[in-house]
């Protein structure tokens, strides 16, 4: 069975049921479709409940858009189930351990992402240390002209960054960010000695040397609100915390006080704890650049992710190992 | 021995401007009206000696000629295009300017303008900030900059420090300059239209000169394309303004990333209800670790200058 290659269409007869559960993108839904026969749960008048027990009483597979919660409750409901997939690449949304139970395999997006996001971070580091948005809303607002003052930058090269996570996101800001002469260290689960990177054995010693953090791990019950007080004492006033993972890895509230009474230097979010609400007394504020988390959204990604979204589901329907497998807890 | 006299022509920065107070005799150009500065050089023109200049206000031939005991323009900044060069050289007056520590923060704001732009990182903050993500849902998506080719006006130190921050996003890089630099791999184009043909990202990083007048016209507009992106970090002039700005608004160009402009501090407002551009108040060194380094150049310069040692930064 050494062919990868794909069938490009299928009789409708032949074609694997997968369920969604929200709605995909044109490109993936066309990708997919030519494949699969997609069963769409928003597209049934029927409640949730009932449109899974009467039209996906036999699926095995689930892909998840748009971080749907994938929890025991829905996969009691769903006792054929063998496989999610998943369009991010985060999987907090996803009881891991549930699927374990149940035998059930996980994929995400991979690497996919990784580098629209990395170069994310870095695009909002440079603007809160540069004042970028903060310097174009000025212009925009018709003040240059008046000759108002506007605070000086901070240069980039030279600030000791720390990556907290450095998986393939992190790896890749720290390769971006070595270009500008920004000495890098991090903190990662383990030691990572295919890189020159000084490794720290926790966030608050790491944030004790460093003058930025670029947060770019996974969300899971041990890194909730990874970035906490001591963390952010330990940066220091001066320091810039820039968020690409969850909002949940950052104790938001604490942050904002901070960032209220000048006690950090500015921070660039692309994520929050309750998205889409933000703390709205971030709105007034110069020092922080907040993006409705969009880091991983480029065009280029989205062919990328079509693709691997269907090699994934071939993979499985076929019995070949997945693309891009998500270890499951033992 | 008598205080050196300085003119500083311009509000550059307030230690820069505290210093020059506290070492020699200051006099401050945008204290007189307009209508009577003419009237404040003659006035003072026994006194001064020396002109610190900046891209706002630098040394014109005009000045030059009120000022008969010149004998040194410092320029704060790296672009001299504000400083009568040739002036300076038939009176004898020397010029010196701040290279090399400005290179850092320029480049660095031109990537950052590039991925801004490319991004959307300006535009989607004002989208959360004014309510949308809740009420709108989703904001769009957006080009990546990484592994776009990145093709650079003028390698020289500026523009070499950009290709190097765009490698490490493994941008392939291409440039046009008055010479090929062979000791680069970046491929050289002997033009300027064929090197925005080539490259989706374009950074303008020479120096502003008769030559380089408007030299990204519509032509070279044109060839960069809607899908095309124009970084500006140079000098207003370098760009055809009127161009760009219906390249724009017609979708003839797909995004910009802009310093400088040719009246500043004028922007072009037709441009302020677009999300694919990000326009900056010409702040390619305003950092602070940045302007007090050029501002420290200057003055070790002028102490140079007025013990007979040899300058540090001249130009001539």
């Amino acid at each position: 069975m050494a062919s990868s290659s794909v069938p490009q269409g299928r009789p409708e007869t032949e074609r694997p049921q997968v369920l969604l559960l929200s709605p995909p993108s044109a490109e993936l839904d066309e990708v997919l479709s030519a494949r699969f026969e997609l069963l769409k749960s928003w597209e049934s008048p029927l409640p949730l409940d009932r449109f899974l027990a009467t039209h996906a009483a036999d699926v095995r597979a689930l892909l998840v858009i748009n971080l749907f919660t994938v929890d025991g409750a829905l996969l009691d409901a769903l006792p054929t189930l063998r496989f999610v997939c998943t369009t991010s690449a985060g999987v907090n949304h996803i009881d891991l351990a549930e699927c374990a139970r149940r035998g059930i395999a996980v994929a995400n997006a991979g690497t996919v992402f990784s580098q629209e996001v990395a170069e994310y971070a870095v695009g909002l580091l440079i603007d809160v240390l540069r004042r970028v948005s903060a310097c174009d809303r000025y212009v925009r607002r018709g003040l240059w002209p008046r000759g108002g003052d506007y605070p000086l930058g901070s240069k980039l090269g030279g600030k000791r960054v720390g990556i907290v996570g450095l998986g393939s996101i992190g790896s890749e800001v720290a390769k971006r960010l070595q270009a500008f002469g920004c000495p890098i260290s991090y903190f990662s689960r383990s030691r990572k000695p295919q890189f020159p990177y000084t490794y720290f054995p926790s966030v608050a010693d790491l944030a004790a040397q460093s003058d930025v953090l670029v947060v770019a791990c996974a969300l899971t019950h041990e890194t909730h609100h990874i970035i906490n007080k001591d963390v952010m004492a330990a940066l220091g006033k001066e320091g810039i915390i820039i968020n690409v993972g969850r909002g949940a890895l950052v104790d938001e509230a604490e942050l904002v006080k901070r960032l209220m009474r000048g006690e950090i230097g500015g921070a660039g979010l692309d994520v929050f704890e309750h998205e889409p609400a933000v703390p709205e007394e971030l709105f007034g504020v110069d020092n922080v650049v907040l993006s409705p988390h969009v880091a991983m959204q480029a065009f280029e990604s989205s062919s990328d992710l079509s693709r691997l979204t269907a090699a994934n589901l071939e993979a499985f329907f076929s019995d070949r190992p997945l693309l891009t497998p998500v270890p499951l807890p033992a | 021995m008598e205080s050196l006299g300085v003119l500083l022509a311009a509000r550059i920065d307030p230690y820069l401007e505290a210093e020059l107070d506290r070492r020699f005799k200051l006099f401050r150009f945008w204290e007189s009206p307009p209508a009577q500065r003419r009237e404040f050089l003659r006035e003072n023109a026994e006194a001064i000696r020396a002109v610190v200049g900046s891209p706002a206000r630098g040394a014109d031939a005009e000045m030059i000629d009120l000022l008969p005991r010149l004998e040194i323009v410092a320029n704060f900044g790296v672009g001299l295009d504000k400083v009568d060069l040739r002036r300076c050289r038939e009176r004898g007056v020397r010029v010196v300017y701040t290279p090399d520590v400005v290179t850092d923060d320029t480049a660095d704001l031109a990537i950052g303008l590039a991925i801004a732009a490319m991004r959307r990182i300006c535009d989607s903050d004002r989208y959360l900030r004014d309510g949308s993500w809740k009420d709108k849902g989703d904001y769009k998506l957006t080009s990546k900059f990484s592994g776009k080719t990145v093709g650079i006006l003028g390698l020289g130190r500026i523009g070499q420090a950009v290709a190097k921050r765009a490698e490490g996003f493994g941008c392939p890089i291409c440039y046009c300059s008055r010479s090929e630099k062979r000791h680069t791999n970046y491929k050289y184009y002997p033009s300027v239209l064929e090197l925005a043909a080539n490259c989706q990202v374009l950074v303008v990083a020479c120096p502003l000169t008769e030559e380089t007048r408007h030299i990204i016209n519509r032509e070279v507009i044109d060839a960069l394309g809607p899908k095309g992106v124009l970084v500006n970090i140079g000098r207003g002039p370098h760009v055809d303004e009127c161009e760009l700005v219906s390249a724009l608004l017609d979708g003839q160009l797909g995004a910009a990333g802009l310093d400088v402009f040719e009246h500043e501090p004028h922007a072009p407002e037709q441009l302020f209800g677009l999300d694919n551009v990000v326009l900056v108040p010409h702040i390619g060194t305003d950092t602070l670790e940045t302007s007090k380094a050029m501002a420290d150049l200057i003055l070790e310069n002028l102490e140079a200058h007025v013990s007979n040692r040899p300058l540090l930064t001249p130009v001539f």
